[in-house]
């Protein structure tokens, strides 16, 4: 039991350390709603990736950034509004990934840890994924923080001081798509967005610079794991949503006391 | 006769089918301030994003001499509220900024002591100021500025833009300002050109003043003298239908038809 609790703990501070910076961008680039999108689309993902048999993370991973691709295409045509246009694919992507599970006949997959997550049933494998994914998010990060908050700050003003404004996008958008597949098994596709804003947007009350946010977000994300887990453990609570509610009650902690910010 | 560092020949854009631009001619040269004035919707933000290359023309080409180096100031800046950013770390965002110069560059445009405020607490003219410096920052040889005293007071806008003309006597770049107040920003301009998405007129500010097609779209200058700050030199008088008419000549010209040819201006 133990050795299930250390190996979850383990998981869910990988994602949610890499799930804090990220978080601040989208927080900044008010992308919430897209990641979203991209998170109910990652269902689809798990259904074709046992219809065709390919590994589950990196089918997601595609079926993520082929949609941010549609999204973007679609998005410069201006068709339609774009919050309705995430409305319209998230919900298709989550319906049609539904849709999609019901055909598995011979496969039982266990919906509910898709949707809503389950952090005690992560395996080894899945550490792996997550630490290699996340030092690679974590890796990208660093070598393009300043283009990549220079694009975030004012996009005319980095595409005329040369920054190159649609690479640094597209790479945002993958970065947010590989947090999104190895974030699945620790809070479900419904509820990852949540650890990505919720951590960042609690640590804007206590920075004064954007690293400091984003650091600040890793660190309290950290934190929802532990507590989560913890009354996981305690109360025999879904593991998934009580992390989240523990995000979401440091952010009430955070905005209704009377924190200085860091200097 | 100093250097030319961008001409637009013959520019035109259009955009569903609409003209935005028609066969703009204009050029820039170094130590020059030039100013595009034009009434909503005429075209010079277009113009100015054309020359920045965020937007493409339809035809026509912009001819930039190879030492260009562009420092840009937009209009206005919007930064999220919740990206916690002092003015410090927006100034190091430019590309290949060498940071020693921030400090100074702050200092040379009067703000020295806002280095660790947040950007979202300055005042319109401080943040003017801080968009100016982060243009500076890009060493430029032109200085491109999309309204550069919006949401300023009058006694800031005087200020700003003695400090831009201080900037180009002290760097001797080129300056290409869009305004649509004429008055305080003629004082200080080498050419201006109206755009009503063709070139209306073009030359010094007081001979564009004088111009029937400015005329046309902007008034009789003089005509409300309690914001006509610049030195304006009224070589003219005006018949009881504000039309204008030269001093030299006799009131019984009056109802001349144009304007332009019977004013001499220095």
């Amino acid at each position: 039991m133990l050795d299930l609790l250390f190996r979850a703990l383990i998981g869910g501070l990988g994602v949610a350390s890499v799930a804090g910076p990220l978080g601040a961008f989208v927080v900044w680039r008010r992308m919430a709603y897209f990641g979203d999108t991209l998170a109910h689309s990652a269902l689809l993902g798990v259904a074709l990736g046992f219809l065709f048999d390919i590994n589950l993370n990196l089918a997601i991973i595609v079926l993520c950034v082929g949609l941010a691709l549609v999204l973007v295409t679609l998005q410069k045509k201006h068709i339609i509004a774009t919050d309705t246009l995430l409305g319209i694919l998230a919900h298709s992507a989550l319906s049609l990934g539904l849709v999609a599970v019901s055909f598995l006949d011979n496969i039982r997959i266990d919906l509910m840890a898709y949707l809503f997550g389950d952090l005690l049933a992560i395996s080894q494998t899945d550490v792996y994924w997550i630490y290699g994914g996340g030092l690679a998010v974590i890796s990208l990060l660093v070598i393009f923080w300043k283009p990549l908050l220079a694009v975030t700050v004012n996009e005319e003003l980095a595409k005329v001081e040369g920054y190159p404004v649609e690479a640094i996008r597209l790479l945002l958008m993958l970065l947010v798509a590989l947090v999104i597949a190895v974030a699945m098994k620790i809070v479900g596709v419904l509820l990852i967005t949540s650890l990505m804003i919720i951590p960042a947007a609690t640590a804007r009350k206590l920075s004064n610079t954007p690293v400091q946010m984003a650091s600040i977000a890793s660190v309290l994300g950290c934190l929802s794991v532990c507590g989560g887990l913890w009354a996981s453990y305690h109360w025999d609570t879904p593991t998934g949503p009580s992390v989240v509610v523990c995000a979401a009650f440091l952010f009430l902690l955070a905005y209704s006391l009377p924190f200085k910010r860091l200097g | 006769m100093s250097q030319q560092l961008v001409a637009f020949d013959k520019i035109g854009i259009t955009f569903n089918g609409r003209v935005l631009l028609n066969s703009i001619d204009m050029s820039i040269s170094e130590g020059e301030i030039v100013t595009l004035i034009g009434p909503n919707g005429s075209g010079k933000s277009t113009l100015i994003r054309t020359l920045l290359g965020l937007q493409t023309a339809t035809s026509g080409e912009v001819i930039r001499h190879k030492s260009l180096r562009i420092g840009y100031m937009p209009q206005k800046l919007h930064i999220d509220p919740t990206l916690p950013l002092t003015v410090k770390h927006f100034l190091a965002l430019v590309r290949g900024v060498d940071k020693a110069k921030i400090v100074p560059t702050l200092e040379k445009v009067g703000i020295g002591h806002l280095l660790s405020s947040q950007v979202h607490v300055l005042s319109g003219g401080e943040t003017q100021r801080v968009l100016l410096a982060r243009a500076l920052l890009n060493n430029p040889n032109l200085l491109v500025l999309d309204e550069p005293v919006q949401g300023v007071d009058v006694n800031g806008q005087v200020e700003l833009y003695n400090l831009i003309e201080g900037i180009r006597n002290e760097l001797g770049c080129g300056v290409l300002m869009v305004s649509h107040d004429l008055h305080l920003v003629m004082a200080k301009t080498d050419t201006v050109v109206c755009i009503n998405q063709h070139v209306c007129c073009s030359g010094s500010p007081q001979h564009v003043t004088g111009h029937p097609a400015y005329q046309a779209l902007f008034g009789v200058p003089g005509a409300d003298e309690s914001i006509a700050i610049y030195a304006h030199q009224h070589d003219h008088v005006h018949d009881e239908h504000g039309d204008v008419l030269s001093e030299s000549e006799d009131a019984n010209h009056k109802g001349a038809t144009s304007a332009h040819a019977n004013c001499h201006h220095s």
